[in-house]
């Protein structure tokens, strides 16, 4: 393979990464809240309708992004009001949630579908893209993949070095005894869950406004059930998530430079490579099982009654 | 002792009043005209069986619960108390009973999530005054411990500590003794006596009567809801105290004889098991002897391997590498499911009523069927009803289960009676063996009572019962022989009769490790 081939691998690589990253940061947050919300593929395609058809209407791309995330928001604080508010089992909330976005956004994006947009220009960063090799494939994207950089971190450093960070995973221990420690559980939980869908309308908009600047019904081909696999095999760490996004971008990208170099083998096949690998690397990082238990969020998908 | 009517107006005299406290929950009054006086300095017991009030008028004290009616006073002046954060402000801390810690983060973490914003920005001095106020108080912690490393007497330190960082004025402790080994209380009592000494005012939340009398100034006894009297402990008996908790027509006291037993039936040999459970404890090697007719005790403090030992037991955990290393009488079963030790006689009273030894959404009727339906339940492989219902109802009557009918939700049982209905529905199966994990925990003095004659009496047909309980009190009064388990390592075996509280006390803290000689063989053979 040549040198042009493996930055151009990589460049894609980070690219098709970069929608997962959003949704799987957004869930981590919300998961280690204790709350298990299996509606990111609904929040997602939501963001990717609203924000597409924002950006159409006004011409302002970023106003689209900004309508994709409030269009997540406003998913999500649905999911909030049944599972927390009325403390309905969560599993079956979430799922209500992603067929209620899929079946909604293909409604909404009905007269949409097939139209032509100019998408989220790439922006080279000054100097830092001139470095040879790692300029291109890092700093020569669009602002969006730069915004996962930097949220990346920003939830690295809120998980592992803040307080507020430390009182999200003492409710997501343990509600009961964050509640007698005079924690807001209710709060905080909402704002996790208000954070997940932001992030997956986000992602949504990744999707419809940079990654291929269109919508489809059911553009999102599954990304929201791979995000959130993505955070139980990363043992809910940040830069597992990291790792285990790019790695399935990696593979998803791979098998399309297969077919094109004309690999003998099913293409099928091919296409259960990233899943393959992805799963298969992850497992072996957190087959720990004693070392998982101490990062898994205990309380996960319980609800909470105050009242207990 | 004193039932006064006359309540001591708001004054500054008292840091804390309650006055006309009442709370209502669906069905249960739990508090009814409530009051409570304590005075700056004063160690004070509030005192009462399960259910008589006494967790839920501490919570409304603590913010958790508000009150539907009644006054607070704190040092004269009417406060509300809307949340913990609110108390903490006035300088009221709490102990809770199920410590109110986060297991997968350290002890500063867990410290700096109850403080105020602006005293945890420095995590380096925080540190420091946690070592400071721990040294102080005679309670050795290192602040960047997991918590799920603690033992359970340190993780109680990491709570008091929690409190003592604030301006403390009055500290709350919810049955802080019943996880704790002897030793650890005397220790204990001696931190609450130096805090009370320099002013802070203690409520000691208890059962045991011994403690009360030895720590406490005064005390204010609760009965289903309503003050039924204060006292000054020390200079009252646990008979007196006992009759103002429980009524006038309970019994509060039983003596029962003591056997040797005859042949070995349960035995027990090198029994090792690893855990998985990163929270878990090892059991190392095992050994010991249950007799038929005798009552086996093992004591020890929460979390030292009872847990693994009942699962080895009861066959929820199988020892494939050594079936062996449990028999009954000759036969190895170690490596046998629970429900094939089931048909050779063995019942599980397991340590969690509901989930465990019940099922909380099915009826008596079903959860007598859970276990019992190798004594004829089935015809056919089909289940026959009628037998059900007639298993079901023999234990609801013959074991004095207060429920409205066996089609009752085991749920809707309070703790006592639906231990009842499961060491009934044991007991009535006949076992060789019975295995009880904490028979009586939670549960009322009327109701420990009758569990305690029941297993008296399926002793003295003939069985082999052993006892896993945290309650020394209980073991001393039910058991022929007594033990202790520490870190998944087993004490020596001795006659009820020929140790003491504080011996057995030394077991469960370990003494008996330190020991150069190896403990004892009289545990096996015979």
């Amino acid at each position: 393979m040549d040198y042009d081939l493996i930055v151009n691998i990589l460049y894609a690589t980070v690219r098709t990464g970069t929608p997962l990253i959003l949704v799987a940061l957004g869930e981590l947050v919300c998961e280690k809240s204790g709350v298990l919300n299996l509606g990111q593929e609904g929040m997602m395609l939501m963001g990717a309708v609203i924000g597409f058809i924002a950006a159409l209407e006004t011409g302002n791309l970023w106003l689209g992004v900004t309508f994709a995330m409030a269009a997540g928001l406003m998913m999500s604080l649905l999911f909030g009001f049944i599972a927390l508010n009325l403390s309905a089992n969560q599993v079956a909330t979430g799922l209500a949630l992603t067929i209620f976005g899929t079946g909604l956004s293909a409604f909404v994006g009905s007269d949409y579908v097939g139209t032509p947009l100019v998408g989220i220009e790439p922006w080279h960063i000054p100097l830092l893209s001139d470095i040879p090799f790692v300029g291109r494939i890092l700093f020569s994207h669009d602002p969006l993949v730069y915004l996962s950089f930097g949220l990346f971190v920003g939830v690295y450093l809120f998980l592992n070095r803040s307080h507020a960070g430390l009182a999200l995973k003492a409710v997501g221990e343990s509600p009961q005894s964050a509640k007698a420690t005079g924690l807001p559980v209710f709060k905080i939980r909402y704002l996790a869950v208000m954070f997940g869908g932001a992030m997956a309308g986000l992602a949504g908009a990744y999707l419809s406004l940079a990654y291929t600047p269109l919508w489809a019904e059911n553009m999102t081909a599954g990304r929201g059930w791979i995000a959130l696999a993505l955070v139980v095999f990363a043992s809910w760490k940040a830069e597992r998530v990291l790792l285990g996004a790019y790695l399935f971008g990696a593979f998803s990208i791979m098998h399309l430079v297969a077919q094109g170099l004309g690999f003998s083998v099913s293409p099928n096949l091919l296409a259960i490579m990233p899943y393959l690998a992805t799963i298969v690397v992850l497992v072996m990082l957190s087959s720990d099982k004693a070392r998982v238990k101490l990062y898994a969020p205990v309380s996960l998908g319980k609800p909470f009654h105050p009242a207990d | 002792m004193t039932i006064d009517i006359d309540l001591p107006p708001p004054s500054k005299d008292y840091r804390l009043q309650l006055q006309g406290i009442t709370k209502q929950y669906p069905g249960c009054l739990a508090n009814d005209r409530a009051h409570l006086n304590i005075r700056p300095g004063e160690v004070h017991a509030l005192l009462g069986e399960n259910g008589a009030g006494k967790s839920t008028l501490m919570k409304i004290i603590y913010g958790v619960t508000r009150p539907d009616a009644g006054v607070i006073y704190w040092e004269g002046e009417p406060v509300e108390i809307a949340d913990p954060a609110a108390a903490r402000r006035l300088g009221i801390g709490m102990v809770f009973q199920h410590f109110s810690l986060f297991e997968t983060l350290t002890v500063a973490e867990n410290i700096s999530l109850s403080l105020p914003k602006e005293q945890v920005r420095d995590r380096a001095a925080l540190s420091r005054r946690i070592s400071e106020v721990s040294d102080k108080y005679g309670m050795a912690l290192n602040p960047d411990r997991l918590v799920h490393t603690l033992s359970i007497g340190e993780r109680q330190r990491v709570e008091i500590v929690r409190c003592l960082l604030q301006d403390i004025k009055l500290l709350i402790l919810d049955e802080p003794t019943s996880v704790l080994t002897p030793q650890e209380v005397d220790q204990l009592f001696a931190t609450l006596r130096q805090l009370s000494q320099e002013g802070c005012s203690i409520l000691f939340i208890s059962h045991k009567l011994n403690e009360v009398r030895a720590l406490c100034d005064s005390a204010t006894i609760l009965r289903a809801g309503r003050v039924s009297g204060h006292c000054v402990p020390a200079e009252e008996t646990n008979h007196s105290i006992a009759r103002l908790m429980v009524g006038d027509d309970t019994p509060v006291h039983a003596e029962h004889e003591k056997t040797t037993g005859g042949e070995d039936y349960l035995i027990v040999e090198n029994l090792s098991v690893k855990t998985d459970d990163p929270f878990g404890v090892n059991l190392e090697s095992l050994s010991f002897t249950v007799k038929a007719g005798e009552i086996l005790g093992v004591a020890g403090v929460a979390g030292n391997g009872q847990e693994e030992l009942l699962a080895a037991l009861s066959g929820e955990t199988v020892v494939l590498d050594s079936p062996a290393a449990i028999r009954l009488l000759a036969q190895p079963v170690a490596a046998m499911t629970s429900g094939q030790r089931r048909k050779l006689g063995v019942g599980f009273v397991p340590e969690e009523r509901l989930g465990r030894g019940a099922v909380p959404d099915m009826s008596l009727k079903e959860n007598g069927l859970l276990t019992g339906y190798f004594q004829g339940l089935t015809k056919a492989g089909l289940i026959s009803m009628p037998a059900v219902r007639k298993f079901a109802e023999t234990v609801r009557t013959r074991f004095n289960v207060k429920a409205p009918n066996t089609e009752t939700h085991a749920k809707c049982l309070s703790g006592g009676n639906l231990q009842k209905f499961i060491i009934g529905r044991e007991i009535l199966q006949n076992p060789k063996l019975l295995i009880a994990a904490h028979p009586t925990w939670g549960v009322d003095v009327g109701a420990a009572l009758a569990i305690h004659k029941a297993l008296i009496e399926l002793r003295d047909r003939g069985a082999a019962i052993l006892v896993v309980s945290e309650d020394l009190d209980e073991l001393f009064a039910i058991s022929d022989r007594i033990c202790a388990l520490y870190v998944g390592k087993i004490s020596p075996i001795k006659e009820t009769r020929e140790t003491t509280i504080a011996e057995v006390g030394g077991w469960m803290g370990g003494d008996f490790l330190e020991s150069s000689q190896p403990a004892p063989q009289q545990a096996v053979g015979a």
